[in-house]
């Protein structure tokens, strides 16, 4: 059986056909596919690389970014107490000076109104003793148009005036 | 695998008809002379010749043989051409009116001396050769021409250039792994085109009918020239190293020395020949299955409806199953036969 005989012819043809392509291949065929596919390689792991240190430098951005923020954060509410705590003392402030104004018109106006009152008051004393004086001089016309009731007058007059100096003496 | 063999070789026993030749020089080969004998009586009636049918599939021809189409067959001839005191040409009808017949195994003798001349005639299997080697040629050219025409770092190969990349990669990262990042550029071509091949026509043989259908890498011929080329490639660039360690172990005893060098250059023949009978065994085992399958139904078409459209379910849905378990032998045997070639490789470049 020639089934684990080679045969001559066969061998022969497979030397030189394989041969012959494999000389082909070898010169035009593969190094051309594997060069470019060792180079699209490097290629594709420094593309892996260069990702990797982004990725790191994008966790270094994030977390200053973070930081930042933070920070800003913090001087934005110090700036709000600042803000707050300025105001309520401007406010105090211009409560006590709009009181101490208040005290001095109120104090003014009082003041202002004593005196009124006091000149008032002079006025309608005035004004009370003239008329007294002058009911006074009519019921004293009256009185003394009769002479008893005149005498009388003049004596009790002399009479007070006279307990006066006495109790004066 | 070689299991596989042994089984398909049983198989094929219990269909034989008749002692022949055949059986002999299997026998010998698995080891049994038991089985043969005593089978060999069943298919001694059998109208269709199963052993005929199958080595013709499996053999070569000078003819090739497509189908039989109203009684005719219809077969593409070939060439002869043999050297012996200079060069004949013919087919294979006109061999007696050249002075050559054919001797008991269908190959070409001289007439008169019954000597077989130097035969280099076109045959069967070397027309498939041409074909698929042709075939890969321009296949690999088409996807270089690719990646001269574009940048490969700027687009992605698209349809035949993308297909062939994935397994060129895969053969040279092989490469890479195995023979290392120093070497591995001078190699790869090799073990790229070895790989291809192997798998081409191992597909090739799979596909039942024209252009396919020859038994290329179940041929012991084919395998032998691979697993040489492979020899001559281990050690005509082995280093320094590798042939110091391989003649004169610095690592072993004086006196052990020439019995390791025995060994080791033992082990170096041996390597090739392990490469010639794994494919070949492997290829050819897949192929006789699923003849012996096919041939199954014919067997059982005398023996009723009952029995021959039982059968013939069975081997049908067998060989689904045998294509299917080839497809995945074909890849596995061309992998297998260039990681070995790699591994070889990078043990003779080791420093």
């Amino acid at each position: 059986m020639n089934l684990v005989t080679p045969d001559a012819g066969l061998l022969f043809w497979m030397v030189v056909i394989f041969g012959i392509v494999f000389l082909l291949l070898w010169k035009f065929g593969f190094p051309i596919i594997t060069s470019s596919l060792e180079s699209r390689n490097k290629r594709i792991q420094k593309s892996l690389d260069d990702a990797r240190d982004l990725e790191v430098k994008m966790q270094q951005w994030t977390a200053d970014h973070a930081r930042m923020l933070e920070e800003a954060r913090k001087e934005q509410s110090a700036i709000l107490r600042e803000a707050t705590d300025a105001k309520n003392r401007i406010v105090a402030d211009a409560k006590v000076q709009a009181q101490e104004e208040a005290d001095k018109i109120l104090s003014k106006a009082r003041t202002e109104i004593a005196a009124e009152k006091a000149a008032a008051l002079a006025d309608v004393r005035r004004e009370v003793a003239v008329l007294g004086v002058q009911i006074a001089e009519k019921i004293l016309r009256k009185e003394l148009s009769d002479d008893d009731k005149r005498a009388d007058f003049l004596d009790s007059m002399v009479e007070e005036v006279s307990r006066k100096t006495d109790s004066l003496s | 695998m070689i299991l596989t063999l042994l089984i398909s070789f049983l198989l094929l026993q219990a269909v034989m008809p008749g002692p022949d030749r055949v059986s002999d020089e299997i026998a010998d080969q698995v080891g049994n002379d038991e089985e043969v004998g005593n089978d060999v009586e069943v298919g001694s009636e059998e109208d269709v010749n199963v052993s005929e049918i199958i080595f013709e599939h499996i053999g070569d021809e000078y003819e090739w043989h497509i189908t039989e189409w109203k009684g005719k067959p219809i077969a593409i001839p070939l060439p002869c051409i043999v050297i012996d005191n200079g060069i004949h040409v013919f087919t294979a009808h006109h061999a007696a009116e050249n002075g050559y017949a054919f001797n008991e195994n269908g190959k070409l003798v001289n007439a008169d001396t019954g000597k077989r001349p130097f035969d280099i005639s076109i045959t069967k299997n070397v027309l498939s050769l041409m074909m698929s080697s042709l075939l890969l040629l321009i296949v690999v050219l088409i996807t270089a021409r690719w990646y001269k025409k574009h940048d490969s770092l700027k687009e992605a190969p698209t349809g035949l250039a993308n297909a062939m990349e994935s397994l060129i990669k895969m053969v040279d990262e092989m490469a890479l792994e195995n023979i290392g990042e120093k070497d591995y550029r001078k190699y790869s071509p090799y073990l790229c085109m070895a790989f291809l091949w192997i798998l081409l026509n191992n597909f090739m043989g799979i596909i039942p009918f024209f252009p396919g259908g020859a038994n290329l890498t179940g041929n012991i011929a084919i395998t032998l020239v691979l697993a040489l080329f492979t020899f001559f490639t281990v050690n005509l660039t082995g280093s320094k190293h590798y042939y110091k360690e391989m003649l004169w172990n610095p690592d072993s005893p004086v006196f052990l020395r020439p019995i390791m060098a025995v060994i080791e250059v033992f082990s170096a023949i041996m390597k090739p020949v392990s490469l010639t009978v794994r494919l070949f065994a492997n290829m050819l085992a897949g192929h006789i299955m699923i003849l012996c399958m096919v041939c199954i139904i014919f067997i059982m078409a005398k023996y009723g409806p009952a029995l021959s459209g039982g059968m013939t379910a069975v081997s049908v849905i067998f060989g689904v199953f045998l294509d299917a378990l080839e497809c995945l032998v074909a890849f596995v045997q061309a992998y297998v036969f260039t990681t070995l070639s790699s591994i070889y490789i990078g043990l003779a470049r080791s420093h």
